[in-house]
């Protein structure tokens, strides 16, 4: 009963969402391995081996791996399963974009974004936007599933797993690298973020989302995010979006200005520990979400707020 | 060129879903149904590769109840020449749909797959790309840009932190993200052409047949629901309670 993780990183660091993603699969079998594959990863491998229950680190390099090719990394994962029963990755663009294939190639049912093992072959995941859970049995003897890592406490440092080199596959022969705009930011990531400032149509242009909910996010030290509405608008990016078709977040703080709480913004936020709201609508539907609510415009009360955030000591 | 386009029935993106008492599902009884947001993107997609001259026919395809037809109507009524309806009440699992749409890629034999990234019931985001895995042909997900030029197709890609552009060799796969186009309204023109256009009524044994499945479903349950908390006066209340309160900052 051994479990391959494959890990979530950028070449450089790995992502705690693999941490997360080790305790989803520590629940399903004591043996748990973990790969790297990418290119010039040897730090990932380091930070993958201190993770605690980690028996053993693969790597994997070459440029298709570091490129996150989904057919590079499903034609090297594919034949490893031989050697294990299930495989785990975070739910990520990379994730959902070769865990479906390694699956097909398998004739294995993949399992997506998990938010709770039930037992060896039961997990919980949420359909319809998170409007409702499904509790799903899979007959598969190997299981193939992506993990929704906000669900899951990330494992702790402490361990100290071999790192094992393997051979990186056969790449993908038909699929080539052309170019990646990847945003640079000094801000956390807001998927993993402990709090999140987003800022909705209410902001009016994208000079305004910059003026009123940047400095906000810097003061907090937060990941900045963004209604698909907003997003639309062209206020913000597209990778600000969070939501149903943009990012699932949890942090332990969410503060939502200008954001009326469409069902499609909550399905991304509403497992947030704490949901401030901000919006001079009192009727807005994201009240009904918020632990606390501040009927006002952002206008006069996003700059009260960071005066008695200063005030506060922040 | 030919493009497969593979569209799902599924309920309305405006409709809430709601959960049965009984916990088999979600109640789909008198509930709107219409296309999956992501597969009409597709079709928007492979309609304007059409009109560009890239395209020479875009087949729409579509697996599910006899109501389906009207789904595969409205791609038809937003420019696709014909249609392919794979009937069956069952609701198969994402596996047994990539096998049916790769037996009709074989039969089809299109240069491109243009599908949408996820059906908005299951939220499972895998046939496309188990599809192309069955197919032996390079993938590219969550496509906001795809240019044809050749026999390549150039994709580029919604990925986390960013954008990522790949070249691949058609035969492929793309699937569709949210900003890859804004899909038309059908002109009434078009709806009452599309009425006239075929669609072939198949069934799953055409195709290789639907295997047993491999999942089942226990139960489907209501997410746990958030309280409203409570109304702050101000700004200094709002940090103050944060503070102390929630412990949060």
């Amino acid at each position: 009963m051994a479990v391959l993780v494959v890990a979530d990183h950028d070449n450089a660091e790995l992502k705690d969402t693999t941490q997360k993603t080790v305790t989803a699969a520590l629940a399903l079998s004591k043996d748990v391995d973990v790969l790297v594959a990418g290119k010039g990863i040897a730090a990932v491998a380091a930070q993958a081996a201190k993770i605690t229950g980690v028996r053993k680190v693969l790597t994997a390099e070459s440029d298709a791996l570091g490129q996150h090719i989904g057919e590079a990394l499903s034609a090297l994962v594919t034949p490893l399963m031989a050697n294990y029963d299930d495989l785990l990755t975070p739910a990520t663009t990379v994730g959902k974009n070769f865990a479906p294939r390694v699956a097909a190639l398998l004739d294995v049912a993949p399992i997506s974004e998990i938010l709770e093992v039930v037992d060896a072959d039961t997990f919980v995941r949420p359909i319809y936007a998170g409007n409702a859970l499904e509790t799903v049995h899979s007959s598969d003897a190997k299981k193939i599933i992506t993990v929704r890592a906000t669900a899951f406490k990330p494992a702790e440092d402490g361990g100290s797993a071999p790192i094992e080199a393997i051979d990186p596959g056969p790449g993908a022969p038909h699929t080539r690298f052309v170019s990646e705009e990847i945003v640079k930011s000094d801000r956390p990531e807001l998927a993993g973020a402990k709090i999140v400032v987003s800022g909705g149509r209410a902001m009016g242009s994208a000079e305004e989302f910059h003026r009123v909910i940047e400095p906000l996010a810097d003061k907090l030290g937060a990941a900045v995010g963004a209604s698909r509405a907003a997003v639309d608008a062209g206020y913000a990016p597209n990778d600000y979006q969070v939501g149903q078709t943009g990012k699932v977040v949890a942090p332990q703080l969410y503060v939502a200005i200008g954001i009326s709480g469409a069902i499609q913004h909550l399905a991304g936020m509403k497992d947030s520990k704490v949901i401030v709201a901000i919006n001079k609508d009192a009727d807005a539907p994201i009240f009904q979400v918020a632990d606390y609510g501040l009927v006002a415009d952002y206008k006069t009360a996003v700059p009260e707020l960071m005066a008695a955030l200063t005030a506060a000591g922040k | 060129m030919k493009v497969l386009v593979p569209v799902k029935r599924v309920i309305d993106y405006n409709v809430k879903a709601r959960v049965k008492s009984d916990q088999t599902g979600v109640d789909l009884a008198n509930v709107k149904m219409s296309m999956n947001p992501f597969c009409e993107i597709a079709v928007e997609e492979a309609v304007r590769l059409q009109e560009k001259g890239v395209a020479t026919e875009v087949v729409a395809v579509s697996i599910g109840p006899i109501q389906a037809q009207e789904t595969i109507r409205t791609a038809l009524a937003m420019g696709a020449e014909r249609g392919i309806l794979i009937q069956t009440d069952a609701d198969p699992e994402p596996l047994e749909v990539a096998k049916l749409l790769a037996a009709v890629a074989k039969a089809e034999e299109p240069r491109l797959i243009l599908m949408g990234k996820q059906a908005i019931d299951g939220d499972n985001n895998a046939v496309g790309q188990m599809l192309s895995a069955l197919l032996g042909w390079p993938q590219a997900t969550f496509a906001s840009k795809v240019e044809v030029t050749g026999d390549t197709v150039r994709v580029t890609r919604e990925v986390d932190g960013g954008l990522q552009t790949l070249e691949l060799d058609l035969p492929a796969v793309v699937t569709a993200d949210l900003r890859l186009n804004e899909p038309r309204y059908a002109s009434l023109p078009n709806i009452m052409k599309a009425k006239r256009k075929t669609i072939d009524i198949k069934t799953p044994d055409d195709f290789g047949g639907l295997g047993e499945g491999h999942l089942k479903v226990v139960k489907v349950t209501e997410p746990p629901k958030r309280v409203a908390g409570v109304k702050v006066e101000n700004a200094a209340e709002l940090v103050a309670k944060l503070k102390t309160e929630a412990g949060v900052i």
